[in-house]
């Protein structure tokens, strides 16, 4: 069991490693999380009353959004360089590999949701009515869920056509619970109107199926037939 | 009322356009194995 | 085989015919909602018909990945494009039943959502299948399908739970039911089973067909080219 663990930590470190030393990925995708955040600002231009309202819905699609993005290059460069045979034959379990993947992406996703929260906040005064430190559990479970997925989902779509857009075909209607959670928790967090217990415990039991089911089934995806 | 006929023929226009789907999926086989049949002699 | 289709293509006309007259006659017309009711009896039979054969679908993908059979495969391909269907009906009926009744066309009522975040997800799996090359399309698409159950049940409660803070008129509501409208909703419930059996049964044995001659395609144009050598 050590031994998966190992690998875990060993990919993931080649991967921070590769990602931090190509700035250019990263850059890139911070500016667009930065874009998707203006463009939100000027198209939902509420008072302050109203945004709190609406804050958890606009917040948690824009970074939606931005998962997309970072998710979409996720296997771009095993795919490149053969790494997935290589791995296919190697005797490593297949969710290290995937755990690996996921936990890295999950790191990118919080940076990106990190610059885009404080931007959210500007824009639209947020301030929360309610505990506000429920909205970083709130804000790692509802990442996590989507990045799970996410990462599970961009393996599948690697052998089809019109990989990019299957992606978020595959990935948002699954993950409509989450979303749903997501939304609501943080928009009774804002408001201080409901309690978002019932959704962190929904979140939390999401996060659970979801990754165990990917760890099971990932085996069946990285080897196809 | 007229939102109830609506909603039946709706319903049956849905299933006849589907079977009709499948119904042109099936000569196209059938067409399909007339040709190999026909090489195959 | 030939037999039993035809039998069951037969029972079903019977009781289609059956439940339409009980539909649209037989059945009293409803106090509150008037005649705008009996959208019902097509409505709430199709959503039974979809999670039916959703449920084969998830039963086939299992199978599937257990065995590797073929013919699982085939089924699962099969119910998931019925249930569809079926589930196409239910969306299009449950915005025409709630318009008249309530005034507005959609309203999260939890089983018209929850039936709409499953034609989301098999509208996704048929996409999955379309687009994925051929080898690993099944293991795949059984693996999302494993992914999409285990949703559901957390789509329910999601949306439940969402009902409870922000409460939504619910459509084909509650109380007591008439005896005989009662009898004519089972009717067509029966009716629209064996519909849905039947339909699934015409598009599985298509597809099990139209492997056969791509196999058999495939065999030919594999010998064909010693041939022109």
């Amino acid at each position: 069991m050590s031994s998966s663990s190992a690998i875990t930590r060993a990919t993931l470190r080649k991967d921070l490693r590769l990602e931090w030393r190509s700035k250019d990925a990263i850059n890139s995708m911070l500016f667009f999380a930065l874009l998707v955040v203006v463009i939100f600002s000027f198209s939902f231009d509420p008072t302050a009353e109203e945004s709190r309202r609406i804050a958890g819905g606009l917040v948690w699609v824009a970074f939606l959004f931005a998962a997309i993005v970072a998710l979409n290059q996720t296997w771009a460069r095993e795919l490149r360089n053969q790494v997935l045979d290589a791995y296919r034959i190697s005797p490593a379990p297949a969710n290290s590999l995937f755990l690996a993947k996921a936990l890295g992406n999950f790191i990118f996703v919080s940076v990106l949701e990190g610059l885009m929260t404080p931007l959210f906040i500007v824009f639209y005064n947020l301030r929360a009515v309610g505990p506000a430190y429920e909205l970083l559990i709130v804000a790692v479970l509802g990442t996590w869920a989507l990045v799970v997925n996410g990462t599970f989902f961009a393996a599948m779509s690697l052998r089809t056509r019109s990989r990019e857009i299957m992606l978020p075909l595959l990935l948002f209607p699954i993950s409509i619970p989450a979303l749903l959670a997501m939304v609501e928790a943080t928009t009774s967090i804002l408001t201080g109107e409901f309690s978002a217990k019932f959704w962190i415990v929904l979140l939390v039991a999401y996060d659970v199926v979801f990754t165990t089911g990917c760890l099971f089934l990932f085996e069946l995806v990285l080897h196809g037939e | 009322m007229t939102y109830l006929y609506a909603a039946y023929i709706a319903t049956w226009a849905i299933h006849l356009a589907y079977l009709a789907s499948l119904l042109r999926r099936y000569i196209r086989v059938r067409k399909e194995i007339e040709l190999l049949k026909a090489k195959e002699k | 085989m030939k037999r039993s289709f035809t039998l069951l293509a037969v029972v079903t006309g019977v009781l289609l015919s059956w439940g339409l007259y009980g539909a649209l006659i037989a059945a009293p017309t409803e106090q509150t909602m008037g005649d705008v009711q009996r959208i019902f009896y097509y409505h709430v039979p199709s959503a039974w018909t979809a999670f039916c054969l959703f449920f084969v679908n998830l039963a086939a993908s299992i199978v599937y990945l257990a065995k590797r059979n073929s013919k699982a495969d085939a089924l699962a391909l099969a119910s998931a494009e019925v249930g569809v269907v079926f589930c196409t009906i239910v969306l299009v009926t449950g915005p025409i039943w709630a318009r008249p009744v309530w005034g507005i066309w959609w309203t999260w009522d939890l089983r018209l959502t929850l039936t709409l975040v499953l034609w989301l997800i098999y509208v996704s799996y048929l996409i999955l299948r379309r687009f994925s090359s051929s080898g690993q399309t099944p293991v795949i698409a059984a693996v999302l399908a494993v992914l999409g159950a285990l949703d559901v049940p957390l789509v329910y409660f999601s949306i439940w739970f969402y009902r409870t803070q922000h409460p939504q008129p619910v459509i084909g509501g509650g109380g007591s039911i008439d005896p005989r409208m009662l009898h004519v909703f089972f009717v067509n419930l029966a009716a629209f089973s064996c519909f849905g059996a039947l339909v699934c049964w015409s598009r599985y044995r298509l597809e099990v067909v139209r492997r056969q001659v791509e196999e058999a395609q495939a065999l030919e144009s594999l010998l064909e080219p010693r041939g022109s050598r």
